[in-house]
């Protein structure tokens, strides 16, 4: 059993490392960002794992119109179901950070509105997969909608932060994190955290897929 | 001697596709023409929508009279193109697939809701205009604004109406499937109308204008790969 749940293991210990390194591992001391900035081992691997998990979601839904078959289904869906979690987080997270240090929880900035779009967008795709009965029709329909709104949420997310001003490093002419601020001490834990909250977010979706496809053969008539 | 051979017929496949795109848009305004139901609904819609926010407001600062504007806009798109595939019946919808290709069918309603869209915002632009009177400072490239705005309502739309309509045929699941798409789009087009409006030089605005068509043409080719899917049912 070892050998296929490594990664599990990886992932515990990712984040467990990451959660504590993050609180006492010493950090710069920046004006403005003070010791907020260890917020960014919590606030950015949410969105890391979000798209992970989104991009999950999409290549499952093309799998599906390919090969028709209910699992792959499941699999996107419950991958929306895992992201949206990791949305909400990122933006809860994101909010007590810009409180702090922009001065509001949220500030008009580009890439807050982008992602709460975002978040709609999946919302929404939840309530189309809720508004056909049908289960086959119902897969078929939410997996094209997942995939023509996958474009525009990228659209959303990465390029017009870009073309306009932002309060977020790496947008609108701000040098990125990684610039001046990111020393290497600050490497060490955020690389971990990002990939440890990617695993985490597969892990959830993966047993939420296995309920899932346990309620489906429990419901089967024997 | 292959690639020959396969030129060719792509060649065929897509004279054939021209020709069945033309008769479906010819059959497309052809009903509109004779009925004028949807034209004329839509166009009393903005008109009087038009009207009703002139009476609310009066007079609006630069910023509001162009949100508006866009936002008057938007529910008219969204009401007129909403009708393109709810308005064909069931067994229409078999014949279409006995004799056309999905392609020809999606580029045909993308192209005639296009039209339409233009011919609207045209007209609700002249109306907006006289009612509000606001300076543009550039004209032309408000105008080019109003034709990607139309054009981009037109190829988002009417993808997101032909999922709506295989889904249980009602207007609040259009608006809340449609919404969250068209923002970011929406929100390109407010810029650049602000631009034209200010009247800032046009290469300020190049990568707005960049940005919209490229979005367009992968909505575009995005929509011709999914449709032969949701259409075979």
């Amino acid at each position: 059993m070892m050998y296929k749940n490594w990664w599990k293991v990886l992932a515990v210990i990712l984040v467990l490392f990451s959660v504590t390194g993050g609180l006492l591992i010493a950090v710069p001391a920046l004006p403005i960002l003070h010791e907020s900035i260890r917020n960014l081992y919590y606030h950015v691997p949410m969105w890391f794992a979000m798209i992970i998990i989104y991009l999950v979601s999409v290549i499952y839904s093309i799998k599906y119109l390919g090969s028709g078959k209910e699992n792959d289904d499941l699999i996107a869906v419950e991958s929306v179901n895992t992201g949206i979690i990791f949305g909400f987080l990122g933006l809860g997270t994101g909010m007590i950070w810009a409180n702090f240090t922009w001065g509001a929880p949220w500030p008009n900035d580009p890439k807050l509105n982008g992602s709460a779009i975002a978040t709609l967008m999946y919302l929404a795709y939840i309530i189309l997969r809720g508004s056909i009965d049908e289960e086959q029709k119902r897969a078929k329909i939410s997996a094209i909608y997942n995939i023509f709104a996958f474009p525009i949420m990228v659209v959303l997310i990465f390029v017009l932060p870009r073309l306009t001003d932002s309060l977020h490093p790496g947008n609108g002419g701000n040098p990125g994190f990684g610039a001046y601020d990111l020393d290497s001490n600050m490497r060490y834990v955020f690389y971990p955290a990002v990939l440890g909250w990617i695993l985490v977010a597969t892990w959830i979706m993966t047993l939420r897929y296995r309920i899932r496809v346990l309620e489906n053969k429990n419901n089967q008539i024997q | 001697m292959l690639s020959l051979y396969m030129s060719f017929y792509y060649l065929c496949y897509c004279m054939i596709l021209i020709k069945q795109v033309k008769s479906l848009l010819y059959k497309e305004i052809l009903l509109e023409w004779r009925s004028k139901y949807a034209f004329n609904g839509i166009l009393l819609y903005v008109i009087s929508t038009v009207f009703v926010c002139y009476l609310s407001f009066k007079t609006t600062p630069p910023l509001v009279w162009n949100a508006l504007f866009w936002i008057i806009l938007l529910f008219a798109a969204i009401n007129a193109i909403a009708k393109s595939f709810m308005q064909e019946s069931k067994g229409r919808l078999l014949y279409y697939y006995t004799i056309a290709s999905p392609q020809a069918i999606i580029i045909s309603k993308i192209i005639y809701n296009i039209l339409l869209m233009i011919i609207m915002s045209a007209i609700a632009f002249l109306a907006y205009q006289i009612v509000f009177q606001n300076a543009v400072a550039n004209l032309g490239l408000y105008l080019i604004a109003v034709l990607l705005g139309s054009i981009s309502f037109s190829t988002v739309f009417t993808m997101i109406s032909a999922i709506a309509s295989k889904a249980g045929n009602n207007g609040t699941l259009m608006a809340i499937l449609s919404f969250p798409v068209i923002i970011p789009l929406l929100m390109l087009i407010i810029k650049l109308s602000k631009n034209a409006m200010d009247g800032l030089d046009p290469s300020v605005s190049y990568d707005e204008i960049g940005v919209l068509c490229l979005i367009n043409i992968v909505v575009i080719a995005v929509s011709l790969l999914l449709f032969p899917y949701l259409w075979r049912d």
